[in-house]
């Protein structure tokens, strides 16, 4: 049976590309932000595109915050794309303005140190020990598009927790290009633009959902 | 660093790719899909859309063009090309476009611009700029590089780094459709004022070229007939540039 997936439709950008590449790894997705059918979904995708307090704002409005601590509740996979996966931070820093974010990870998210922004383009990522989004995808090019990115995820985790696996890659400076927290995952490229890669990189995803 | 970006372009009117010379004498080079396919295979790093149709039924061919296109090729698509308002560009994002490329029209309506990333944020949107040389420097042109505007590239530069735009493609009029290469000094002038990513345009004819525009600065290259002729495969360009050091996918 085809797994179901919900990319949540908050009105950010351009989620029709997400929503044909999971298509095309063999998803059956739907595009919306129902609070049952977002909670029912085997996965749930939060795309994201434009302004970190933006986002925020439209995210809340839509309950997205309760949905997640639902979902990630009863471990049900959860994966922030760009800025979705941005506003998963505590909180970001735009153009000097503080924002609160979602609050699952701890960290903020600022602007890159770098000569040019955004960052526009292929990028390697150099991907941590024992992840499962990028089996068979090691130091491959993904395509990103962004000015602001986290640096640094530091959780302490006890047993039986594991740790989570940490991909980088650099612009300027070094940066969080992905993160699996156990249910929870995001990356700060957009696999659904990254070629064949990318659609692994999705495959690979849903091969993680029960 | 990114990788430096090697992007087709694909002239579409009434949904079928063309290309002229110096923006003239248009002829027909195939479906849109199907060279749109295979340049994904042949590792373009983005596709670039310019729609050169006047009416209005033919650019939904366009749109349409563009919506099959985003169904089967994952990278990244601009589509630029008869854009008046942000409302033009919310139907092409939702049709599968992740940029638009606003052209040197935008000139009589600067707003425009400042409307398109108030509302869509900086990254969907390319400034677009054809110019060429005449006595006042390198001076923007529309209407197919017929119409001067009395706008100098500096100018224009400045004030899409206060908009702020995502990227800027640089055209060279002189240079579109002779295959002499791109015009570097141009390019390198734009590299230089831009504070943020810049597309080399115009005159590309052999994988050398590719590798010559490199001194400019470029983030990214973007070519046409040469690809759609079959002169040289994306590939070849690629391959070119990394022979004089720059890194590629």
């Amino acid at each position: 049976m085809k797994k179901t997936v919900v990319v949540f439709d908050y009105g950010s950008g351009n989620v029709h590309s997400a929503v044909k590449a999971l298509e095309k790894v063999g998803a059956r997705v739907e595009l919306t932000s129902d609070f049952q059918a977002s909670l029912d979904a085997d996965g749930l995708v939060i795309p994201g595109v434009g302004a970190f307090d933006q986002v925020m704002k439209l995210l809340k409005e839509s309950s997205l915050d309760r949905i997640i601590d639902k979902r990630l509740a009863s471990s049900r996979p959860v994966l922030g794309i760009c800025v979705g996966m941005q506003v998963l931070f505590d909180q970001g820093i735009e153009h000097g303005i503080t924002s609160e974010g979602l609050g699952q990870w701890p960290g903020t998210v600022e602007k890159l140190k770098a000569e040019k922004l955004p960052n526009i383009g292929w990028n390697r990522v150099h991907s941590g020990e024992g992840s499962e989004l990028f089996k068979g995808l090691q130091d491959e090019y993904f395509y990103f598009v962004h000015s602001y990115a986290a640096k640094k995820l530091e959780l302490d985790v006890m047993p039986p927790f594991i740790a989570p696996v940490l991909s980088h890659s650099a612009h300027g400076e070094e940066f969080l290009a992905a993160i699996e927290n156990g249910p929870l995952s995001a990356t700060q490229f957009h696999p659904e633009k990254s070629g064949e890669q990318g659609l692994q990189l999705l495959q690979n995803w849903l091969g993680t959902i029960k | 660093m990114s990788t430096l970006r090697v992007i087709p372009c694909l002239d579409v009117k009434n949904g079928r790719v063309v290309k002229g010379v110096n923006f003239k004498d248009l002829v027909d080079m195939g479906d849109p899909v199907e060279l749109a396919k295979t340049y994904f295979e042949q590792g373009a790093d983005e596709l670039t859309f310019l729609d050169v149709s006047a009416s209005l039924e033919a650019r939904n061919a366009t749109i349409r063009a563009v919506s099959e296109v985003a169904e089967q090729v994952f990278i990244p698509l601009t589509v630029g090309g008869g854009i008046k308002t942000s409302d033009d560009v919310a139907d092409l994002l939702s049709a599968g476009a992740d940029k638009v490329s606003i052209s040197s029209a935008a000139i009589n309506n600067p707003e425009l611009l400042t409307e398109i990333v108030q509302r869509f944020g900086s990254q969907v949107l390319v400034s677009s700029i054809d110019a060429k040389r005449t006595e006042n420097g390198f001076e923007l042109f529309t209407h197919g590089g017929t119409k001067a505007t009395g706008v100098i590239l500096e100018d224009w530069i400045l004030f899409c780094n206060q908009v702020p735009v995502g990227e800027l493609l640089v055209n060279s009029i002189d240079h579109d459709g002779t295959g002499d290469g791109f015009d570097i000094e141009m390019t390198a002038l734009a590299v230089k004022l831009s504070e943020v990513p810049v597309i080399a345009s115009g005159g590309a004819g052999t994988a050398n070229h590719f590798a010559d525009v490199l001194e400019a600065g470029v983030d990214a290259v973007l070519a046409a007939g040469v690809f759609h002729r079959g002169e040289i495969s994306i590939s070849q360009a690629k391959e070119s540039m990394a022979n004089k050091g720059a890194e590629v996918r």
